[in-house]
């Protein structure tokens, strides 16, 4: 069906309307129509209108086009970035009804950004409500912010005393090591005096019940003497910033551009921890109000000037499109929907249910009934049922991908969802574990998956405390291996640390904690490439 | 608020242009570095240039910290899985650099391939044998494209050949005999104009230029007894292929024969001309007699200017050396030039080098040396810098036509 700005926004109104009336709480939402050439630009730039320039931006572009040249994947047709108002891109040759999914998607994810614990708004709430301010970069900022960097470093390449391949040294450098952050956006930094003042308290002698029966322990002046001049006081997991403030013989404009980084990446750690637990989000949303709209309980307006049923038919196509499995891959799509929002939905009283449905609310139940971990609040005090709306609202704004998955993604899903976990072995990856008799599998399966989303697939190194003269000649990373077995790429390792040995100017050594065939390994790097 | 779309978007800049210029820029950098590897393995002789080739790139790497290949995940099945069931190939195909962290991961391959034309290739590889700048823009010329040239000046032409100041000339010429013949006086200002005339015109005259022979053959004879490791084949086909670009600015039409040989010579395609390794003895006359064959059937040396090269690694058979001094006499005589290639790369050993000695130097009272042959040309390549001033040493014996004076 053939469509123009007028039905867009027709409906635009409507499913607000609606997603409204279910509890959603958006910011203002722009949408932008764009062709597909734009779109594929879209993507390799994030979303962002502006962007600072730089070649692996240039190398996304150039791989989404091979993909999309050679028909492997679509183009996807939602792009939203989270800014207040919010800001999302529609391609200009979808049928209406794809852009009324997508609209009705956007929404869901507009609110996710703005209710998430894990994002910039709700924590730049949380500090106003605290009384502290907050020392992010607000949804409202994000745009104006992305254009200055983009001009600021526009104008260090242009200027002659600068140019563009010092521009780009620092800039792959800042790239490699930028995702190397503080992992929890919602835990908030100590301040320098608070840090101090923790590391001494630890040093303290722990509190003895006994000590009017034998000796205490002394108090260490020596040692607290130390723990006070070490560099970093406590083991340091920004490693921009720790770059940033302990090189002194860095220019303002090489601490400006790991600034950049750094914030970019503040922007990009939050979605990357919530990537399954966002599009579940987003498509039930759409599921649902897409549903009310178009079939349960359609406006009459809409009804009068457009065949719902025929809208709604091709709707059910797309929705089951974008949230059907993927041949052995996890599709966030389908987990999120399927593995998470929707079964909560029904263990909480939903009402649109198929027969399906039925059978699997059955086993959740009872999965519910036997898990001990699980919250025991399906029925509040006054034995009425705690509605799935709240349910959703509460999960939804205080979890990231693995603490959610952890807790609410249950059995009788994974069964369903054929989940398996797989392990190299040779040349290949095979099979190791399904879900079969032996229930001890389902843990080992579980936890696979959690170790592979969100940040836990970026290695957890810091940087550790060490004496200062110590400091002058060498840094240590500690890679955080325990209960984990999984070993750092050697190659990728060393080209890395060669950035943070040359971003640190060149004096200091890097020295690497980690393990490698099982046993604990040092690697060292003194030089550049 | 929704914007519509804008049409006119398009024809602003594309905001990705530079930076893929930039990436583009950094794959060329990689390739070069890998020039040898794609060299030795596409065949490139006698292809136009705009030929295109898929180099296969894994990206220039994003380094981050990141799991190695030990790596476990978790994927969604359709419950057909196994304890051991393969889903995925080598962990060590995959792009690294492009895991986004996200949820799940994809076992498979994972690149993408970029393409190269022949002429980037050939830039690259003029930058890696250190060529001279001179020489590059002679090797570029494109086949002979001129196909007149000029003889002296005509009075009827066309515009395009005016040649203007001669025309000038003759106007001045006309005036200055017409003053002195008192028939122009100018009594007014406005009458002096002397205007052009016919007869003033001058145009340049182009006759066609004679290709009196503007075919050329290129002849490699190839020993493929030994095997040829990558670094060989890279010598042998950069040194081939710059030849090749050399004749071909000089003629028109230039074709490629190769001929491989161990006890017997064959005529075989290029990829076999650089893949082929068999053992067995070798009989260097048999490549030439193969060579002299071909000429005799299809090269007319009256109507064709025939190059023809032999490349070695290894030796000959001793009782084949005088039939082989013989052959290759032979061929001296019929080609433009003639020259026996040794490619001997640092790490092989240095023996058997007498073939050269007996190049030169020939038999004791079997066969002269071809050593004073002024077309005969013996090269020793080492190392990719040794490729160039052995081509060009070749080149220089070449026997040369004089030349039609230009005016």
């Amino acid at each position: 069906m053939a469509w123009d700005i007028n039905d867009l926004e027709r409906w635009d109104a409507c499913i607000r309307e609606r997603a409204e009336a279910y509890g959603l709480r958006c910011f203002p939402q722009d949408f932008e129509i764009c062709d597909h050439e734009q779109m594929l630009g879209y993507i390799a730039y994030s979303g962002m209108p502006s962007h600072y320039p730089h070649w692996s931006y240039g190398k996304s572009y150039e791989k989404l086009r091979t993909l999309y040249d050679h028909g492997v994947s679509g183009i996807p047709y939602e792009m939203v970035i989270n800014t207040n108002p919010a800001l999302a891109y529609l391609m200009r040759d979808n049928s209406l009804t794809l852009q009324i999914l997508t609209m009705a998607h956007v929404y869901g994810h507009n609110d996710f950004f703005k209710n998430n614990a894990f994002f910039a708004e709700k924590q730049a709430e949380t500090a106003r409500a605290q009384g502290r301010s907050f020392s992010g970069v607000k949804p409202e900022e994000v745009i104006g912010k992305m254009k200055t960097r983009a001009n600021y470093v526009r104008d260090l390449i242009k200027d002659p005393s600068v140019g563009f391949e010092r521009v780009e040294a620092i800039l792959d450098a800042a790239h490699g090591l930028s995702l190397n952050m503080k992992r929890n956006p919602s835990m908030r930094d100590l301040s320098f005096e608070e840090t101090r003042a923790y590391v001494v308290e630890k040093l303290f002698p722990p509190e003895d019940r006994f000590r009017r029966v034998h000796k205490q322990e002394e108090l260490d002046e020596k040692k607290i003497k130390e723990a006070k001049e070490n560099v970093p006081f406590l083991p340091e997991e920004n490693f921009l910033l720790f770059i940033r403030n302990h090189n002194p013989y860095l220019t303002t404009w090489e601490r400006h551009l790991l600034t950049i980084a750094y914030e970019e990446s503040q922007y990009f750690i939050p979605q990357i921890e919530t990537k399954i637990m966002n599009e579940g989000w987003a498509s039930f949303w759409h599921w649902m109000i897409l549903n009310d709209l178009l079939n349960r309980n359609p406006d009459s307006i809409l009804k009068q000037r457009y065949d719902l049923q025929a809208l709604y038919l091709e709707f059910v196509v797309r929705h089951n499109q974008v949230v059907c499995p993927l041949p052995r891959i996890i599709n966030p799509y389908n987990l999120g929907f399927h593995g998470l929002w929707k079964p909560l939905y029904l263990l909480y009283g939903g009402e649109f249910m198929t027969a399906e449905d039925e059978n699997l609310l059955v086993a959740l139940e009872e999965e519910d009934r036997q898990d001990p971990f699980l919250p025991k609040d399906r029925f509040l005090p006054d034995g009425t049922r705690k509605p799935w709306q709240k349910k959703l609202r509460e999960v939804c704004e205080e979890h990231r991908d693995m603490s959610c998955l952890r807790l609410y993604l249950f059995e009788e899903l994974g069964r369903r969802l054929n989940l398996f976990a797989y392990g190299p072995q040779g040349d290949e990856y095979v099979v190791t574990h399904v879900l079969d008799e032996n229930r001890a599998n389902w843990r080992t399966i579980k936890e696979t998956l959690i170790k592979n989303v969100g940040m836990n697939v970026v290695p957890y190194i810091t940087v550790e405390p060490i004496s200062y003269e110590t400091h002058v000649k060498e840094i240590h990373l500690k890679h955080h291996f325990e209960g984990d077995e999984r070993e750092l790429d050697k190659e990728y390792a060393e080209k890395t640390m060669r950035y943070f040995y040359d971003l640190m100017g060149r004096r200091q050594e890097i020295v690497l904690h980690t393990f490698l065939g099982g046993k604990p390994t040092v690697y060292r790097v003194n030089q550049s490439l | 608020m929704i914007r519509p779309h804008n049409p006119s978007d398009l024809l602003r800049s594309d905001r990705s242009a530079g930076d893929r210029e930039r990436h583009r820029k950094k794959v060329r950098a990689a390739i070069k570095e890998n020039i040898a590897d794609i060299i030795s393995e596409e065949s490139i002789i006698g292809k136009r240039g705009d030929t295109i080739y898929q180099v296969p790139i894994r990206g220039i790497k994003e380094y981050r910290f990141i799991y190695g290949d030990n790596a476990p995940g978790a994927g969604e099945g359709d419950g057909s899985e196994r304890p051991g069931t393969v889903i995925g190939k080598s962990p060590g195909k995959r792009e690294k650099s492009d895991q986004k962290p996200g949820a799940g991961d994809q076992p498979g391959v994972d690149y993408y391939e970029t393409e190269i034309t022949l002429d980037e290739i050939t830039e690259i590889l003029f930058e890696d044998m250190e060529l001279p700048d001179l020489e590059r823009k002679e090797l570029r010329k494109l086949p002979s494209t001129m196909t007149r040239k000029r003889k002296g000046y005509q009075k009827v032409g066309i515009r395009v050949r005016l040649d203007k100041r001669r025309t000038a000339i003759e106007r001045i010429k006309r005036l200055k005999g017409s003053k002195r013949g008192s028939a122009f006086e100018p009594e007014k200002e406005e009458d002096d104009r002397f205007p052009f005339h016919e007869d003033d015109m001058r145009y340049r005259h182009m006759v066609p230029k004679d290709f009196p022979e503007s075919n050329a053959v290129v002849i490699c004879i190839m020993d493929t007894s030994g095997s040829m490791d990558t670094t060989k084949k890279y010598l042998a086909r950069a040194f081939y292929y710059l030849l090749y670009l050399f004749v071909r600015t000089k003629y028109q039409v230039v074709e490629v024969v190769f001929v491989a040989h161990h006890t017997l010579g064959r005529e075989v395609t290029e990829e076999e001309f650089f893949h082929k390794g068999e053992s067995g003895g070798t009989f260097i006359s048999s490549g030439y007699v193969k060579a002299l064959e071909i000429i005799a059937e299809r090269y007319h040396p009256a109507l064709w200017n025939i190059y023809t090269f032999h490349c070695s690694d290894g030796d000959n058979f001793e009782p084949d050396h005088p039939d082989a001094l013989k052959r290759a006499s032979d061929l001296c005589d019929i080609s433009n030039l003639f020259g026996y290639l040794e490619i001997k790369p640092k790490e092989s050993g240095w023996w058997g080098s007498s073939m050269i000695k007996i190049f030169e130097k020939g038999i004791e009272g079997v066969h002269p040396g071809l050593g004073n042959k002024d077309n005969f040309g013996i090269m020793r390549i080492k190392e990719k810098k040794d490729v160039f001033p052995a081509l060009k040493g070749v080149l220089a014996k070449e026997k040369v036509e004089p030349e039609e004076e230009e005016v």
